[in-house]
């Protein structure tokens, strides 16, 4: 028997939103699984309404099944209520496309988004009936690989998975295949043989194949373990996003789903520095999807999903060279019933983007999200993100001149030098706005939401010690205390013991994983849900692993330490980061290299790629220290630079 | 000003298989995308966030699988409506299939309104013939068929005989007509009603199924169907578990 169906169906009439376990959606197929073809279950450890709408996973889940050596299949964490009825009939977990057991298919391969998302991953591969840990993995027991963002550090789940891949996922995922398929073609003679093939893949880490060694609290080194396994890994980067215009078709799923919409991806990478951010920093350099493509990726999508409104996904959106001709061209394109509906995430703060906004919002406006992170100037410049008062006061006056009524401003808290003049100029930038909103309309008001930091691997802010849970509320207190009376000023915080949970994960070492498997049997899975989360479970687990939350997540590491991740690379010289982590110290900002000769990260000149964008100048507003722009009030630049050829690129070389 | 002209058309369609398990919800959200799939002039409301012009008729209960689900669409130029079934049901996850169209002439009273009573059948692998029957025998001798239910967040005893119409066994189902004027009755407190002694904890459980087959209109004592299916046109099946 393949299909689990017929024992699943029943228990979906007990739980809550079945609909979510069924597959079905538009988009979705029915593989053609065969012996000799290598079969991936694309999992995602976190619930279908967070996973369906992952662009990662839809995308590779595409590419293997158009492989005639591959099937893919996709599976998300189970809620708690059908996960127990799971295992109390002894199911398992499965594949909601053809409702295979989980443990079938050759791997299993989940996108880590976030860490604490660390605890599902290991409950769905014991749900799968799989060992967690891969010491105790059998020769039948699938392949348990991470790939995502997190994975660029993953030690934390060294332990528990056979590969890590690092960086784009289009290229490598076939070469995984084709290791695989061979290794299944000779007869599947040994696990190991298998993973010491994959270790010799670009951007594929085995973690069982490298030593690492201690010395009390320090990590001395990892090293290989073999002469043919690499010392460093270094991600894979997919050159020109133009040739793959993935997914061609998108899931369409028959519940609803976070992000409910058409999703395109217009560009990959970021070059704005801004030095908390680690998808900036691993996802370098900046490849644009050429505009034609982007249309045409909009046009399909809509009709064969028949969904009214399309996201357009990037970094930073209003950095993509023909912003402003994609969005006429979606607005010119819209047929049948009613306009198409234009999202723009991740907008810059300035008026040019308020333009923009203002451009694509049909009817009614309610709300406006702009991320200044940090409170002043000073500490906008230590964390390069070069926005000035007259960038956001000029926005905040367009936008709510233009109708909107409520901003929504997101900050950051507990950065490198961080004071409470910082935290308290929040507050001001805050009262700023709503007085500016005043005198437009009366019901003006702006809602700041406070995020604790966590320094990430790979980016300056590595070695920055977290703020303790307790500094995190001293700094939320004030800022509420301080917020309380100022009438329009909204103040909503994340949970800081959340904060140092994520911290814990973040930048661990293998020691870590039993931690982590700690937490897990103990029922701490969902640590993303505020309802599921439990600290006492983290602070009680390092302790009976005899690890210090301090020495892992609040000293300031030092220069000449061996970080866990320093065998693994996103191409960013480990010089660069330090001197820029300096220049954070010292407060000074650092351009974006799109548009201004190239400081060498280390990337474009490692990886012999470069950038590719359609204009070789800023657009109007692209700020970040270019000086060739900065917007300012209520001057809202009507167009962009134009492409000078319509199919061709043009490229700047090397940043 | 003259009305615009608009082509009023109800479909019937069905629900069966694994997308029993869609809301009522999601089958409205996925009738909006395959409606814009298939490009048809579908009539929108006016104002900030226009919707299109359609409405649909009772809620199926999720989980709950029909041969017989209705909703109206307002178009706002004239289609091929014979052509109407194919084109959406291509439009249509596995398991809706549109079965029939009909125009809307003048004036119409709405499908909520206008159904009085529907068609279940009720079956599981654990129920026989002699289960039915006896349920069907005890139930329609009851003077009253109390229930309590809770109704925004206050407990309430109600009681249901009056919304049952008719019970009969025929073989493995449980064939019940149920009033949908007044205070409805849901399929799955029939199921309780009409098996008090079945226990889900027991093993292996498997849940009473409910098929809606019919729904009906009825006008002076006369009853018909809300569309109904021509005789020569095999009646699809549900999926078996």
């Amino acid at each position: 028997m393949t299909s689990l169906w017929s024992r699943v169906e029943p228990l979906l009439s007990q739980v809550q939103k079945p609909a979510r376990y069924i597959g079905c959606e538009d988009g979705a197929v029915t593989p053609r699984h065969a012996p000799a073809k290598v079969s991936w279950l694309l999992a995602y450890p976190d619930t279908y309404e967070i996973g369906l709408p992952n662009q990662g996973l839809q995308i590779l889940y595409e590419i293997l099944n158009e492989r005639d050596d591959a099937a893919a299949e996709r599976a998300y964490a189970p809620w708690g209520d059908l996960e127990s009825l799971l295992r109390s009939h002894d199911v398992g977990l499965f594949s909601i496309d053809t409702h295979r057991h989980a443990a079938s298919f050759d791997v299993i391969a989940f996108n880590l988004a976030a860490e604490l998302t660390y605890t599902n991953v290991l409950n769905m591969v014991d749900l799968a009936g799989v060992p967690v840990r891969t010491e105790h993995r059998r020769l039948e027991d699938p392949f348990v690989v991470i790939g995502g963002h997190c994975a660029f550090n993953p030690e934390p789940l060294a332990d528990y998975v056979d590969a890590a891949v690092l960086g784009d996922g289009e290229e490598v995922i076939g070469d995984i295949t084709e290791v695989l398929h061979h290794w299944k073609q000779r007869g599947s003679p040994s696990r190991e043989e298998a993973l010491r093939a994959l270790a010799t893949i670009d951007g594929v880490y085995v973690p069982s194949l490298y030593d690492v060694t201690y010395n009390g609290p320090r990590l001395v080194a990892v090293t290989p373990r073999f002469p043919d396994v690499p010392a460093t890994v270094d991600k894979r980067t997919v050159a020109d996003l133009g040739e793959w215009p993935y997914p061609k078709r998108p899931l369409a799923p028959l519940t609803e789903v976070v992000h409910d919409r058409l999703s395109v991806e217009i560009f990959r990478g970021c070059t704005r520095g801004c030095r908390f951010c680690q998808a900036g920093m691993i996802t370098r350099p900046v490849r644009e999807r050429p505009p034609e493509q982007v249309r045409t990726m909009i046009a399909d999508g809509l009709a064969r999903t028949g969904y009214d409104e399309v996201s357009l996904t990037s970094l930073s959106t209003a950095d993509f060279s023909d912003i402003g001709g994609v969005i006429d061209g979606i607005q010119r394109d819209a047929t049948g019933c009613g306009a198409t509906t234009v999202n723009l995430p991740s907008l810059r703060v300035d008026a040019f983007t308020v333009g923009l906004a203002g451009q694509v919002a049909a009817g009614r406006r309610s709300g406006l999200t702009f991320a200044p992170e940090a409170g002043s100037f000073r500490l906008r410049q230590v964390i390069n993100k070069l926005i000035t008062e007259p960038d956001l006061y000029g926005a905040a006056d367009s936008a709510f001149a233009s109708g909107w009524t409520r901003l929504k401003l997101y900050f950051l808290t507990g950065l490198p030098t961080e004071t409470d003049e910082d935290t308290l100029g929040i507050a001001e930038l805050a009262r700023n706005c709503v007085e500016i909103g005043k005198r437009y309309t009366g019901r003006a008001s702006v809602t700041v939401s406070l995020g604790g930091f966590v320094p990430k691997p790979h980016t300056p802010f590595q070695w920055f010690g977290q703020n303790s849970i307790d500094e995190l509320r001293r700094k939320i207190f004030l800022l509420r205390d301080d917020t309380k009376r100022s009438r329009g000023v909204q103040l909503k915080w994340h949970d800081p013991a959340a904060t140092l949970a994520e911290g814990i994960a973040s930048r661990g070492d293998r020691r870590i994983g039993r931690v982590i498997e700690r937490v897990w049997r103990e029922g701490g899975t969902f640590q993303e849900w505020g309802e599921h989360f439990s600290l006492d479970k983290w602070t009680t687990a390092m302790e009976a692993e005899g690890l210090s939350v301090e020495w892992y997540v609040e000293r300031h590491r030092e220069r000449d330490e061996v970080l866990p991740w320093d065998h693994l690379t996103a191409g960013l010289h480990k010089d660069f980061l330090w001197d820029d982590w300096r220049d954070a110290l010292d407060g000074h900002g650092l351009e974006d290299c799109r548009w201004t000769p190239c400081y060498d990260c280390g990337v474009c000149t490692g990886y012999g790629i470069e950038h590719v964008v359609a204009s070789s100048s800023a657009p109007a507003g692209g700020s970040q220290g270019t000086g060739q722009d900065l917007a300012v009030g209520d001057v809202i630049p009507v167009a962009l630079s134009v492409r000078r050829e319509p199919a061709g690129r043009e490229v700047t070389v090397g940043g | 000003m003259d009305e615009p002209v608009t082509t009023r058309v109800r479909l019937r369609y069905t629900k069966l298989g694994k997308v029993r398990f869609t809301s009522h919800r999601d089958a409205a959200r996925l009738w909006e995308r395959a409606l814009r799939k298939t490009g048809l002039p579908v009539a929108s409301t006016q104002g900030f966030t226009p919707r299109p012009k359609i409405s649909f008729g009772l809620a199926l209960p999720t989980g709950g699988e029909s041969l017989a689900e209705y909703l109206d669409v307002e178009l706002t130029d004239a289609v091929d409506i014979d052509a109407l079934p194919a084109q959406l049901a291509a439009a249509l996850p596995d398991g809706f299939d549109v079965v029939a169209s009909q125009a809307l002439v003048g004036r119409t009273v709405s499908l909520q309104d206008d159904v009085t009573s529907v068609t279940w059948e009720l079956f599981a692998p654990w129920l026989t013939a002699e289960h039915h029957a006896q349920a069907a025998e005890r139930l329609l001798a009851a003077s009253t068929l109390p229930i309590d239910r809770v109704r925004k967040g206050v407990r309430a005893r109600d009681d249901v005989r009056p919304a049952v119409i008719q019970l009969r066994s025929d073989g493995d189902r449980l064939v019940a007509d149920l009033a949908t004027v007044g205070r409805a009755l849901r399929p799955g407190e029939l199921v309780e009603l009409a098996y008090p002694h079945c226990d889900p904890s027991s093993e292996p459980f498997v849940a009473v199924r409910a098929l809606r087959t019919h729904q009906w209109i009825e006008h002076d004592e006369v009853r018909r169907e809300v569309i109904s299916l021509p005789t020569d046109v095999p009646v699809p099946t549900p999926v078996s578990a």
